[in-house]
């Protein structure tokens, strides 16, 4: 690339020298722009020459040496010279800006670890993270790259996931939690016991999944190659019915004249600005998205993202945690304080997840001494002895059975009512809870013109109500099976509009055929599962809602960039080549329709990278 | 069966398309993608046939892009 800099340099050089020199001088004026011609587009000549023997026609090469060589022989030196070294500039520049996005990108996905560190024996040797067995332990110091995913068995840190999730807070690892292979560790040294071979571990599936990504074409990047496959032959046979026929059949008209606007026609037939800018703004936004933990498979998927009119979404583990909590707290006769701490304690003896939740709740360590007599009644719940008091927790059956009258209202979610020495004492609800930012998320997705945003759950109805009521959904239907799902996602379909989509986003547990069914399947928290990420067309790496909203961003802005590139470069084409046919543009102007176009169109792709303030 | 190349020094973005368009014209072959961002050339094509489309679609790389060299992925 440097030494194509340096003929353009050196070439610019002779022909400013030429413009300037005495025009008295006409031979050395000439030398001096062949001379320029020569440095600048030999290059370009020879590679014409040699495809035409390949049976290669129509290429850019032989247009641009044509037309180049073509003015020269009619007199127009600068103008045939700046065409070439223009031509150069341009070439040079997107072949730039090309490789500049590819590295870009390979950066961003810089998550390939080189080496592990296993254990042998007392021994810690370095070896390829794929000879790397299930069960070996491996020890990651601070600043390394984790090889494979594993189990903490010693050591705490924190541990960066940036570059799977595009959060930058660094998470806190301690000993039993799941580590995940391309994640840096930052400052403790931690050992780990390997989970998954380094094929099936996350880095491998995160890396071939962006590495095969786009090979699915988006319609722009289609009909872009399309219309470059019957634009550059038109526009050339135009050209030579231009140069042929107006000089014959118009009186006055002379040949050199039409001769240049027809080589005007061939500086403008190059169809490169076209097609590379295209696929520089999708590649733009898929990279862009992937900084911001967002996968998509292809620039068909982020096109159809943009077109989305329905947003489907699985309730539990995408709009709610799939985390059961104590949701609200309702004494009779007691404080909510000992309401909490007698349940908490009846029920420390279980490890039903209620009472964990109930102790997570509580917060306090149980003293089991204060505790005795537990009985659990299987079905019903648990009777125990806490600090003298006999306590009763459990479901409605419970309470009828030792006849205390209950609260009999409607509950969003599972009720534990509680009894202290056979007396009414209000009750505890548990339920899922909604994510942080699941409400932001949907409030986003409406200003984004989502038209309709829908909730499927199996849970009952007053809980899925209750949550689409809260996030300010406009639809849910509850108590579905999985099997349900598939046919509401169906149902939906018909309800939208021909060219717009769905999408359906869903935790990739139970719901492969409904990320299948949708236009765009996208599926969360991919970080640890499989099947989600085969599954779905478009993978959220952390198991925030509102990613999709920028996902959706992302895909407008991507989409409104290649839009805007295809719209400029033909329609300034288009006008360079009428007002040429008729003697006004000049070749000049040609030189901006093909590389001014390319240049202009190649830096509005790069915005699709830019995903800072989305 | 799929098969994946990479092409090495892909520098055109219209010939990248042409290369697509005259793979996807060989005997045999079901789906021909060139991604040009990537610099691959995905082949899905019949069993017996791919060592046959391999040669051809080779010529072809050459063909349209004389300086791409085309390489097992």
């Amino acid at each position: 690339m440097k030494q194509r800099l340096w003929r353009i340099i050196i070439g610019a050089v002779f022909f400013i020298a030429a413009i300037l020199i005495d025009i008295n001088a006409e031979w050395l004026n000439i030398a001096l722009y062949l001379i320029s011609y020569i440095i600048v587009g030999g290059d370009i000549v020879k590679r014409a020459v040699r495809n035409i023997f390949r049976g290669k026609v129509f290429d850019e090469n032989f247009l641009m040496s044509i037309a180049t060589i073509g003015a020269m022989l009619i007199g127009e030196y600068p103008e045939g010279i700046a065409v070439m070294l223009f031509y150069q500039v341009g070439e040079l520049f997107q072949s730039y800006a090309v490789d500049k996005s590819r590295r870009s990108i390979a950066d961003a996905m810089d998550i390939r670890p080189d080496y592990a560190n296993v254990k042998r024996g007392d021994e810690v040797i370095k070896i390829d993270p794929d000879e790397v067995q299930i069960g070996d332990i491996i020890v990651i110091k601070p600043g390394e790259r984790i090889p494979l995913d594993g189990k903490v068995i010693e050591g705490n840190s924190m541990v960066d996931t940036s570059a799977l999730t595009g959060e930058s807070v660094p998470r806190e690892v301690e000993v039993g939690h799941e580590i995940l292979s391309g994640c840096i560790n930052v400052n403790g040294v931690i050992t780990a016991e390997v989970t998954k071979e380094y094929g099936e571990s996350t880095v491998s599936k995160i890396l071939d999944l962006v590495e095969n990504a786009s090979s699915k074409k988006s319609h722009s990047e289609q009909f872009i190659t399309k219309f470059a496959r019957y634009y550059t032959p038109i526009v050339v046979i135009l050209a030579v019915l231009l140069a042929i026929i107006p000089p014959l059949v118009v009186a006055g008209a002379t040949f050199s004249d039409w001769v240049y606007r027809a080589l005007t026609f061939l500086v403008v037939s190059c169809p490169c600005a076209l097609v590379v800018s295209i696929p520089l703004s999708f590649f733009g936004g898929i990279g862009g998205a992937s900084r911001k933990g967002i996968l998509v498979k292809g620039s068909n998927y982020l096109e159809a993202l943009a077109e989305t009119e329905i947003i489907v979404f699985d309730k539990t583990g995408t709009l709610t945690k799939g985390v059961f909590n104590v949701q609200e707290v309702h004494p009779e006769g007691v404080s909510k304080e000992e309401l909490l701490e007698l349940t908490s304690y009846a029920e420390s003896y279980s490890n039903h997840p209620i009472s964990n939740s109930l102790k997570q709740a509580y917060g306090k360590e149980i003293d089991n001494g204060r505790i005795s007599d537990v009985e659990e009644i299987s079905g019903h719940g648990v009777i125990a002895t806490v600090d003298g008091k006999k306590v009763a927790a459990g479901n409605i059956k419970l309470m009828k059975k030792l006849n205390i009258p209950y609260y009999e209202g409607e509950v969003v979610g599972t009720a534990v009512h509680v009894g202290i020495d056979n007396q009414y004492a209000g009750y505890i609800v548990i339920a899922d809870e909604v994510k942080e930012d699941s409400a932001r998320a949907i409030k986003e997705l409406k200003e984004a013109n989502i038209k309709q945003t829908v909730m499927l759950t199996g849970d009952a109805k007053n809980v899925g109500s209750k949550v689409a009521k809260q996030l300010g959904l406009d639809k849910v239907y509850s108590e579905l099976l999985p099997g349900d799902k598939v046919e509401k996602v169906e149902e939906l379909l018909s309800q939208k509009s021909k060219k717009g989509k769905l999408a359906f986003v869903g935790d990739g547990i139970n719901d492969a055929p409904v990320l299948a069914r949708a236009d765009v399947g996208i599926a969360m928290g991919g970080l640890g599962s499989d099947a989600a990420i085969e599954a779905a067309d478009i993978v959220i790496m952390t198991d925030e809602p509102s990613k999709i909203a920028t996902a959706i961003k992302i895909s407008k802005k991507t989409l409104k960039i290649a839009s805007q590139n295809t719209v400029f470069s033909i329609g300034i084409k288009i006008i360079v080549l009428i007002l040429s046919a008729f003697g006004i543009a000049t070749m000049w102007a040609a030189i901006f329709a093909d590389v001014g176009v390319t240049i202009i169109a190649v830096l509005n792709a790069f915005r699709a990278l830019n995903v800072k303030n989305l | 069966m799929k098969k994946k190349f990479i092409l090495k020094g892909l520098d055109c973005a219209d010939c990248a398309a042409k290369i697509e368009h005259a793979v996807n014209k060989l005997d045999g072959v079901k789906e021909a993608t060139v991604n040009f961002m990537t610099q691959k050339l995905v082949i899905e094509g019949e069993d017996d046939k791919m060592p046959a489309i391999t040669q051809e679609a080779e010529k072809i790389v050459k063909r349209f892009e004389p300086d791409t060299v085309m390489k097992k992925a």
